[in-house]
């Protein structure tokens, strides 16, 4: 069995760990990072999206192995250290744009990562670059919004 | 109103634990020495079972067990129950054939679970399941709903022509009368897609056992943890309640499909004592699909008898509905009772007669998704009124505000059972028709012609019953429970409050409304309230949450529990300030003599109550905690009116949902940013149905073809609009709260609203949803070629 070793919310982590681990399910089992979910076995409900080298990546896509010396995100490492929350966790509270909040972990990272290329998305380019991420509560209709004021926020 | 009291959009507790990846689904939990389960299922939809040879994979490593039906049996493990007993139209009950945990003898759908494993690790039970062997013999699969009755197959030996009931509502000789004098009768035939609910979570579940006290814990993804201890107690296990607790902790969605008693959670149940070790399952994607319980599926017929002026004289209605391989929980009541009492919908329709007829299929169980019923019921008849308004060529606003019932005419009791309570049904329409800008609508088809698209507009003027149930009704029609609900208001001796409630959380925000309904009613400041749901040990009993029924039979639980909790602290504050009862006011948090500036806070109430030291102990027990059960007197009535508007791309068939108009009336409102999200969300799933979802089992061989999101095709952002909600509030004025519920509303309304409009910009009289680019370019070209004829 390989050892993995990557750098998660800031804290380098090391274990031992089956071949076939998933990046997912090294976070949600060998890590205890629940915050990221698994929503589907087919890469296309967006839920388990974590931030890999600063890229919006699905984490049931890759093997825990191949992320070897990665720099990962989860939701959990979002919030800055005081326990602020990020612009886009303020935005999806304001504008009420999670739920049940199952799909939001992976909603929110999936957001943080078309802010980066998109810094001032119009809605039609919010709505396609969310393709990839299934919500069933919202409608999405409020997660639009919430994109738009964090978009904002973060332009000041 | 204050900024956290009834009415403000107060953002909600429970966002930052769902922000921050705190939240505590059940797949998070992760007990001591916890063992994996995984289900083998059947890959065929209908066999004769042979033998099972296990011996394999019980020698594999991590294996800690597998079993079987026989294992089962031996241990007296019941079926899964049903919980709604249907009478049929000829008196005799529904046909109720067993539905073994595992299966025994045959397998009736493709998913029926065979074999449980349980490992050391999931991919060591996974690995094992695959190691068995098991003999099917193929059985011809009966799968078309309608060819169900005449198919060579029977599912169930107690129901040979696979009927599982033939039921009717309202009054055949009056409407037959009706049709014999109507200028015109309007008809459609069609097919309510059957939907797979999809909640983002799978569901999912733990058991685990106590051998020093003989207690059972289960944590399972719930919309009714009582509900579940209910039937898996009394009718699978054996476990009498005071042994077993059931958590349904944070929830991901649950639409209908999470109510459910199912038999993984059971077995896990049994299991865990079984190996001696705590034991999970959660479902992958893929078995969501095959084994969640579906939704719709109905085939219809619809027939309206109007007058020349577009009146409506009667209306008859014939369906056949799916259930699936077994009974689910409350398959039989709902496309019986959740549909055809609302076949009146928001008019005065005076004959109304229906028949439905229940069949059995070798396809998943199908029971209640979002709305239940009531969806079904709304396209029926808001399809088949918008056919007669184009019959008739009158403009479908006018066909029905000509026949809305009058405000002044309630309570109105229908032809088919229901007595509405309020409404205001014109206000809605009128209200929606100004948001969508209704009467410049043909300037703006007009302008679509020239950009060579197709623009076209709907109405669904829908009626739900909603706040499940009178108890006394419900039983009567054949529910095996009670409907009512029970609430807890504990203050603690420094004030603050513990909220308890029934009903369960699954994204519909309780932790927030139901604290802003007791800090504007109790005076005691938001911060300082917390609610609790979703643990049987914590909560004295709960039906919990389908139905929109959580603000409507919940909160008024609560409000029950609230006026006690005055009286109580009255009683209390009288004694303290040396006050005749009759003389204590309370208002914003204090208690005061009338006409006096002397007060009492209700803090310093409950502290005075908690530490008795000054206190009229010979009348009064000390603390301050007070429990109600609240049985509704009837059913809500939630009404409105969705406009959709559309352009067609005649070319390739795209649907553009261009605008969406929601004008809905759900009483008083708690939390409007919540109530606006429901209707978001139910809108959404409406648009999917009418656009997009569509369940397919292959007609021969009974496998599913839509099982994953490859092949079902579940609304994205980019398929969707943005849309104008607005409301109207005409009380509920039989409960406490004066409201009516709003969970279910977007999905009720929007799937017809959605047909007319495409069926209006194509000038068709109809079309199959899902409305498939596909079906949409077939009759744009349809429609193409007869105008060059
Ligand atoms: S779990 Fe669905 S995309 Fe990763
Ligand atoms: S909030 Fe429930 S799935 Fe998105």
């Amino acid at each position: 069995m390989p050892t993995v070793s990557m750098t998660v919310n800031g804290k380098s982590v090391g274990k031992t760990v089956e071949d076939r681990t998933l990046l997912v399910q090294f976070l949600r089992q060998d890590l205890g990072l629940t915050g990221t979910h698994v929503g589907c076995d087919t890469s296309q409900c967006g839920a388990c999206v974590v931030d890999v080298n600063g890229h919006a990546v699905k984490a049931c896509t890759l093997l825990a192995a191949q992320t070897e010396g990665a720099r990962v995100t989860t939701i959990e490492g979002l919030a800055a250290a005081d326990g602020a929350l990020h612009p886009m966790q303020q935005a999806f509270m304001d504008n009420h744009a999670l739920q049940c909040g199952f799909c939001t972990p992976g909603m929110v990272m999936s957001a943080v990562d078309l802010l980066k290329r998109h810094p001032n998305p119009d809605e039609q380019t919010i709505r396609r670059e969310l393709e990839g991420n299934l919500c069933r509560c919202t409608g999405y209709h409020n997660i639009v919004k919430a994109v738009q004021q964090a978009a904002k926020a973060m332009a000041r | 109103m204050t900024e956290t009291g009834i009415g403000a959009r107060v953002k909600r507790k429970e966002d930052f634990r769902f922000l921050t990846g705190q939240g505590t689904y059940t797949d998070d939990i992760n007990r001591h020495g916890q063992a994996h389960a995984c289900f083998l299922r059947s890959p065929h939809a209908h066999a004769k079972l042979g033998a099972i040879n296990a011996a394999k994979a019980k020698a594999m490593p991590g294996v800690l067990a597998v079993f079987t039906h026989a294992d089962l049996a031996a241990d007296k493990v019941g079926g899964v129950p049903c919980g709604f007993g249907l009478t049929q139209k000829n008196g005799k009950p529904q046909i109720e054939p067993p539905h073994p945990a595992l299966a025994a003898g045959k397998v009736r759908y493709a998913g029926d679970a065979v074999a449980m494993v349980v490992a050391e690790t999931l991919a060591q039970a996974r690995d094992a399941a695959e190691a068995i062997e098991v003999g099917y013999s193929e059985l011809p699969a009966v799968v078309d709903t309608a060819g169900a009755p005449r198919a060579k197959s029977a599912v169930h030996d107690e129901a040979p022509n696979n009927v599982c009931f033939e039921w009717e509502i309202g009054d055949k000789a009056k409407t037959d009368e009706a049709f014999a004098k109507a200028a015109n009768v309007s008809k459609l035939e069609f097919v309510n897609n059957r939907l797979i609910p999809n909640a983002m979570e799978p569901r999912a579940a733990v058991g685990e056992y106590d051998r020093a006290t003989g207690n059972y814990t289960l944590y399972t993804t719930s919309q009714n943890p009582h509900v579940i201890r209910l039937l898996m107690g009394a009718f699978v296990l054996a476990i009498p309640e005071h042994r077993l607790r059931v958590v349904a902790p944070d929830v991901g969605g649950g639409f209908g499909s999470k109510i459910f008693h199912y038999a993984e959670e059971a077995l896990v149940t049994w299991a865990c004592r079984k190996v001696g070790r705590p034991v999970k399952w959660t479902a992958e994607r893929s078995e969501s699909f095959l084994t969640d319980a579906h939704g719709r599926d109905h085939v219809t017929k619809v027939e309206l008898a109007t007058d020349r002026e577009g009146n409506f004289l009667g209306l008859r209605v014939h369906s056949i509905a799916n259930l699936g391989a077994y009974l689910s929980t409350f398959a039989p009541m709902v496309p019986t009772w959740l549909y055809a009492p609302l076949f009146a919908g928001q008019y005065r329709t005076p004959a109304i007669h229906a028949e439905v007829i229940g069949v059995f299929t070798n396809t998943s169980p199908v029971d209640a998704y979002r709305g239940a019923g009531r969806p079904e019921a709304t396209y029926v008849v808001e399809r088949i009124v918008e056919t007669a308004a184009r019959d008739l060529k009158l403009d479908p606003a006018e066909i029905r505000r000509k026949n809305f019932i009058a405000p002044a005419q309630f309570p109105y009791t229908t032809p088919v059972v229901l007595q509405y309570d309020s409404g205001q049904y014109a206000l809605a329409m009128d209200k929606a028709c100004q948001l969508i800008d209704y009467k410049n609508f043909a300037k703006r088809k007009a302008e679509a012609e020239k950009r060579g698209r197709l623009r076209g507009i709907g109405f669904s003027a829908y009626i739900e019953a909603c706040g499940v149930a009178p108890s006394a009704v419900a039983g009567a029609i054949g529910a095996r429970a009670g409907l009512y609900e029970a609430g807890v208001i504990r203050f603690h001796p420094t004030g603050s409050v513990t909220v308890i409630t029934g009903t369960h959380s699954h994204g519909q925000g309780h932790e927030t409304t139901f604290a802003q309904l007791v800090s504007d009613r109790l005076g005691v400041p938001y911060d300082s309230i917390d609610v609790v749901h979703g643990d049987t040990d914590r909560i004295p009993f709960g039906m919990g949450t389908y139905g929109s029924r959580s603000i409507a039979v919940g909160g008024s639980a609560l409000s029950k529990a609230m006026d006690k909790i005055v009286d109580k602290g009255k009683r209390i504050a009288a004694h303290l300030m040396e006050a005749a009862v009759q003389d204590i006011e309370f208002k914003n948090g204090a208690f005061r003599v009338a006409g006096t500036d002397k007060q009492k806070t209700i803090q310093e109430v409950a502290f005075a109550a908690y530490v008795p030291h000054n206190y009229p102990l010979n009348e009064l027990e000390p603390g301050l905690e007070e429990t109600a059960y609240y049985d509704p007197a009837n059913f809500t009535y939630p009404a409105g009116t969705h406009i959709a508007e559309v352009e067609v791309d005649p070319q390739t068939g795209q649907v553009e949902v261009v605008d969406w108009a929601a004008v809905d009336d759900f009483g008083n409102v708690i939390n409007p940013m919540i109530v606006e999200g429901q209707v978001h969300g139910g809108i959404a799933q409406g648009i999917g149905q009418a656009l997009l979802e569509g369940c397919v089992y292959d007609d021969r061989s009974g496998q599913l073809v839509t099982g994953s999101y490859m092949d079902y095709c579940m609304p994205r952002a980019d398929n969707l609009p943005s849309y104008r909600v607005d409301m109207t509030h005409t009380p509920c004025p039989h409960n406490p709260l004066g409201v009516k519920g709003c969970g279910e509303a977007g999905a009720i309304a929007a799937p017809a609203a959605l047909m007319n409009a495409i069926t209006n910009a194509l000038g068709i009289k109809d079309l199959a949803m899902p409305a498939t680019p596909e079906r949409v370019w077939r009759a744009a070209q349809a429609r193409g070629a007869r105008a060059a004829e």
